[in-house]
C-alpha cells in the first residue's frame, strides 16, 4: 500500500484530520515550512493564522473550552514556541485540553545552538500535561494519537509535540489511530458505591449543606451540569460556583448563591464559613476561593470528587476524597440520593435558608448608579440585559473588569464563559474570543476587556478583520490597571505605583484604523444605546465604555482574611492587612 | 506560620523511601526531578537505573521528607507524570532494606596507612586500589554505616567519595512482576 507511505508533515496533518481537528491556530516560521506545506493542500482542516503564538494558543483555548473539544495549535521553533509558553501554561492551569504542535531545527543541528533553536520541550516541560520530541519518524503517528488521548483524558490540559524539520520530510508510514488506545494508568474514576452512598446519606442528613461546584463539572460536559443541577434540586440546598464553573448550575436556579471567594457574594462566603456538610465537586480549593485556610469551613464536614488524585488532600483535608469524572460520579451520587429521598430523611433545610437569605439582604453586589458616569457595574449589568435572548460567549481579561463580569453577567449554561482563572494572564480574552467565533460563527461573541488588558494582544484585532469575526470588544476603561490600582490603594497607603495607563490609543480610531467599527460611550444615558448600536453592527467593534475611574470591585476578601471576614465597601472598617496577608498575591 | 499554610494537624516530618517504576526514555527524570524542585520538596538521595531492557523501564529510588499529608501529594503528583508507571511507598508498606555502595578514595601515608586498612577490614569494605600514598575503598550498607566509614576515613587524610544513593527493595516474597505486565 504505497497510499500509506507519506512525508512527515502530511502524516502529521493526516493525524490531525483522524483526531477531529478541523481548525487550528497557528503562526508560520521556518521550522515549520514542511507542515504549512502539507496544510496548503489539505481542505480539512481550517488554518487560523494569528499575530503572535501566545493568541494562538488563547485562541485554542477559547474553541476547547466553548465546544469540549481539543484546541490546536502550530508554531515555529524558537521564538514560536517561547512565545507559546504563556498560553500553554494558562492552559494547564485552567485544564483545557490543548494540542500545541511545535518545529525545531532538524535532529541533527539539535543541541548545537542552531538559528531558531531552543529546548522546547525543555522549557515547556513544567508548563504543559506532557510532551514530546519526536526524534524517531515511526514514532510520529502513535505519539499524535496518543497526545490527543492525554490531552482530554482524565484532567484535561496541554500537550505540546516538538517536531523537527528533518522528520517533517522523512517518507512515513502512516498508522491509523487505533480504536483502543491503552489510557494512562492513573486516571480512573473509581465508582465506590458504598462511599457515594455514605456521602449521599451525610448530605440528606445534613442541616448546613452547600455544594460549591468548579472547572471540574465544566470539562466533564454539559450532562455532568445538568446532574449538579439536578442534584441540587432533589437537596434544595444551596450552591455556589468558582470563577472557572460559572454556567455549570443556571444563574436563575433559586438555589445558586453567585460566585464564592475572593470576589465573592456575601451570602456565597457566609454559608461556606457556616456549613456543616460541604461538597466540593470538581473545584480545587484554589487560595482565591479559600481564604485564610486555617479559617476554612471550621465546622464542617468536607466531600471532594475531583478526576485528578492530587487534588484531593493538596490544601484542605477532606473527610471523603472521591477520584473519578464529575458526570459519572455525580450520576451514581444522584440515583443514591433519590433513592434515600423516598425513605423521607431529607432534614428540613428552613433554619438554613433563612439564615441565606438574611445574608442575602446585604446585597453585597449592590452600587448606587448617581450622576452621568458610568458605574462599571452598571455597564456589565446592561450589557447581561441586552444580551440575554442571544446565545452568548462571553471572554474576558484579567482584573477589575473580569470580576466585575463574573459578578453581573448571568450564565445560564457552561461553556459560554471563558476566562483566566488560574494563571490569570492579562490578554487572554481577546485572541480566545477568536477561538470562540471560529467554533460559534453564528453567535454572539463578547470580549469584555480592560484597557490595559486589552492593548496586550491587541494586535489580533488584525486577526478578528482578516477573518471577518463578528467579535464586540467590550473596554470597561478607566485608564488604569484598576486591579493593582485598587490593591495599592488597600495596602500600599494609595501610592499608585505605575499602575496608571497612560499614552492610549483612541480606541474609535484604532477600529477605524482597522476597518471596523469603533464605539465610545461615558455617558449613563447612552450606555444602553450603544450596547444596541454595538449589538446590531454586522461585525467587529471596539466599545470604548467610558466607565468611572476609580471605582473598587467590591465585595472583597482582603488577601489573608476568612470567608466571614470579608469587607463590602470601602466605608467598611477596613482592618489593616495583616502582614502575612502584604505577602500574598 | 504562613495564613495560607496547609491546615493539617502538627506532624513532625518523616523520612520516606519510594520506588519508582518509569519508561527509560530521555526526559523522564527530569520530570520527576522538576516536580520535586518546582513544588518545594525534598530528595534526600535519588538512584536511577534501567532494570528491564525488554520493556525499557527504569526503577527511581527515591528517599525524601514530609508530613504524610506532604507524602501523600508528592505520590499523587508523580503518578501524573504520564511515563511514571508505579510509585510504590516502601516505608508504608512495611518492611524493606536500603542499600547504597561507596568509593571512597583515601590519600594517606606512614602509620595512618595501616590504621586505614584495619577500619576498612571492620567495616568489611574492600580494596579496590592502592598506591604507595592512596587507597580506593569500596563499602556496601546502610547509608548510615557509609557515613560512619566515611567520617573516619576523613579523619586519616585528604578523601574523596563517590555515592550510589540509596536503592531499596521490600523484603519478603512479594513482587511486582504482575504489576509490570499491567504497563
Amino acid at each position: 500500500m504505497t497510499s500509506n507511505y507519506m512525508t512527515g508533515a502530511e502524516a502529521v496533518i493526516k493525524a490531525l484530520v483522524d483526531n477531529g481537528v478541523e481548525v487550528i491556530f497557528g503562526y508560520p516560521g521556518g521550522a515549520v515550512l514542511p507542515l504549512y506545506d502539507a496544510l496548503f493542500e489539505n481542505k480539512k482542516i481550517k488554518h487560523i493564522l494569528v499575530r503572535h503564538e501566545q493568541a494562538a494558543v488563547h485562541a485554542a483555548e477559547g474553541y476547547a473550552r466553548s465546544t469540549g473539544k481539543v484546541g490546536c495549535v502550530l508554531v515555529t521553533s524558537g521564538p514560536g514556541a517561547t512565545n507559546a509558553i504563556t498560553g500553554l501554561t494558562d492552559a494547564l492551569m485552567d485544564s483545557v485540553p490543548v494540542i500545541c504542535l511545535s518545529g525545531q531545527v532538524p535532529t541533527h543541528l539539535i543541541g548545537t545552538d542552531a538559528f531558531q533553536e531552543a529546548d522546547t520541550v525543555g522549557i515547556s516541560r513544567p508548563c504543559t500535561k506532557h510532551n514530546y520530541l519526536v526524534k524517531n519518524a515511526d514514532k510520529l503517528c502513535e505519539i499524535i494519537h496518543k497526545s490527543f488521548e492525554i490531552a482530554s483524558s482524565g484532567r484535561p490540559g496541554p500537550v505540546l509535540i516538538d517536531l523537527p524539520k528533518d522528520i517533517q520530510l522523512t517518507n512515513v508510514k502512516y498508522i491509523n489511530k487505533t480504536q483502543k488506545i491503552k489510557k494512562h494508568n492513573h486516571y480512573y474514576s473509581n465508582v465506590d458505591e458504598d462511599l457515594i452512598n455514605k456521602v449521599a446519606k451525610l448530605l440528606l442528613q445534613s442541616e448546613r449543606p452547600i455544594i460549591y461546584a468548579g472547572g471540574g463539572v465544566v470539562n466533564s460536559g454539559p450532562k455532568a451540569s445538568k446532574l449538579l443541577t439536578e442534584l441540587v434540586n432533589l437537596l434544595d440546598c444551596p450552591v455556589t460556583l468558582t470563577l472557572m464553573g460559572l454556567g455549570c448550575v443556571p444563574n436563575t436556579n433559586k438555589n445558586f448563591l453567585g460566585m464564592l471567594g475572593m470576589h465573592g457574594t456575601y451570602e456565597a462566603n457566609l454559608a461556606m464559613h457556616n456549613c456543616d456538610v460541604m461538597l466540593n465537586v470538581g473545584a480545587r480549593f484554589d487560595d482565591r476561593v479559600t481564604g485564610r485556610l486555617n479559617a476554612f469551613a471550621p465546622n464542617s464536614k468536607k466531600v471532594h470528587i475531583d478526576v485528578d488524585k492530587s487534588s484531593i488532600n493538596k490544601v484542605v483535608s477532606v473527610d471523603y476524597g472521591i477520584v473519578g469524572d464529575c458526570k459519572e460520579i455525580l450520576s451514581v451520587l444522584v440515583q443514591e440520593v433519590k433513592k434515600l429521598h423516598n425513605q423521607k430523611v431529607l432534614k428540613s433545610k428552613t433554619t438554613w435558608w433563612s439564615k441565606i437569605n438574611k445574608w442575602k439582604e446585604k446585597d453585597s453586589l449592590g452600587f448606587k448608579q448617581i450622576g452621568n458616569n458610568i458605574k462599571p457595574q452598571q455597564a456589565i449589568k446592561s450589557l447581561y440585559e441586552k444580551t440575554k435572548k442571544f446565545d452568548t460567549y462571553i471572554t474576558t481579561e484579567v482584573g477589575q473588569h473580569q470580576m466585575w463580569a463574573a459578578q453581573y453577567f448571568g450564565f445560564s449554561k457552561p461553556n459560554h464563559w471563558m476566562t483566566s482563572g488560574g494563571l490569570g494572564t492579562m490578554g487572554y480574552g481577546l485572541p480566545s474570543s477568536v477561538g470562540v467565533q471560529i467554533a460559534h460563527p453564528k453567535s454572539l461573541v463578547i470580549d469584555i476587556s480592560g484597557e490595559a488588558s486589552f492593548l496586550m494582544n491587541m494586535q489580533e484585532l488584525s486577526t478578528i478583520v482578516q477573518y471577518k469575526l463578528p467579535i464586540k470588544i467590550f473596554i470597561l476603561n478607566n485608564e488604569w490597571m484598576g486591579m493593582v490600582r485598587q490593591w495599592q490603594e488597600l495596602n500600599h497607603g494609595s501610592r499608585y505605583s505605575e499602575s496608571y495607563t497612560s499614552s492610549l490609543p483612541d480606541f474609535v480610531k484604532l477600529a477605524e484604523s482597522f476597518g471596523i467599527n469603533g464605539l465610545r460611550v461615558d455617558n449613563i444615558n447612552n450606555l444602553e444605546a450603544t450596547i444596541d448600536e454595538m449589538i446590531n453592527i454586522n461585525g467587529p467593534v471596539i466599545a470604548d465604555i467610558r466607565v468611572e475611574k476609580e471605582e473598587n470591585c467590591f465585595p472583597m476578601i482582603p488577601s489573608g482574611a476568612a470567608h466571614n471576614e470579608m469587607i463590602l465597601s470601602s466605608d467598611d472598617n477596613v482592618k489593616d492587612t495583616s502582614n502575612e496577608g502584604l505577602a500574598l498575591v | 506560620m504562613s495564613v495560607y499554610q496547609k491546615n493539617e494537624l502538627e506532624e513532625d516530618e518523616t523520612s520516606r523511601t519510594l520506588s519508582l517504576i518509569v519508561d527509560n526514555q530521555p526526559g523522564t527524570l527530569a520530570r520527576v526531578i522538576g516536580l520535586f524542585s518546582g513544588r518545594g520538596y525534598n530528595i534526600e538521595s535519588l538512584n536511577v537505573t534501567e532494570i528491564d531492557k525488554i520493556r525499557n523501564l527504569s526503577r527511581i529510588s527515591l528517599v525524601t521528607r514530609g508530613t504524610s499529608m506532604t507524602i501523600e501529594q508528592i505520590k499523587s503528583q508523580l503518578l501524573r507524570i504520564i511515563p511514571v508507571h508505579i510509585v510504590r511507598d516502601l516505608t508504608l508498606e512495611g518492611p524493606f532494606i536500603k542499600s547504597e555502595l561507596a568509593l571512597v578514595k583515601l590519600v594517606v601515608k606512614g602509620a595512618n596507612r595501616v590504621e586505614a586498612l584495619r577500619i576498612a577490614e571492620t567495616f568489611r569494605a574492600r580494596t579496590l586500589d592502592v598506591t604507595l600514598s592512596s587507597f580506593v575503598f569500596e563499602l556496601t550498607g546502610k547509608p548510615s554505616k557509609l557515613d560512619a566509614f566515611i567520617n573516619l576515613m576523613r579523619s586519616l587524610g585528604d578523601t574523596e567519595v563517590s555515592r550510589t544513593g540509596v536503592s531499596a527493595i521490600s523484603r519478603g516474597d512479594k513482587t511486582e512482576t504482575k504489576l509490570l505486565d499491567q504497563i
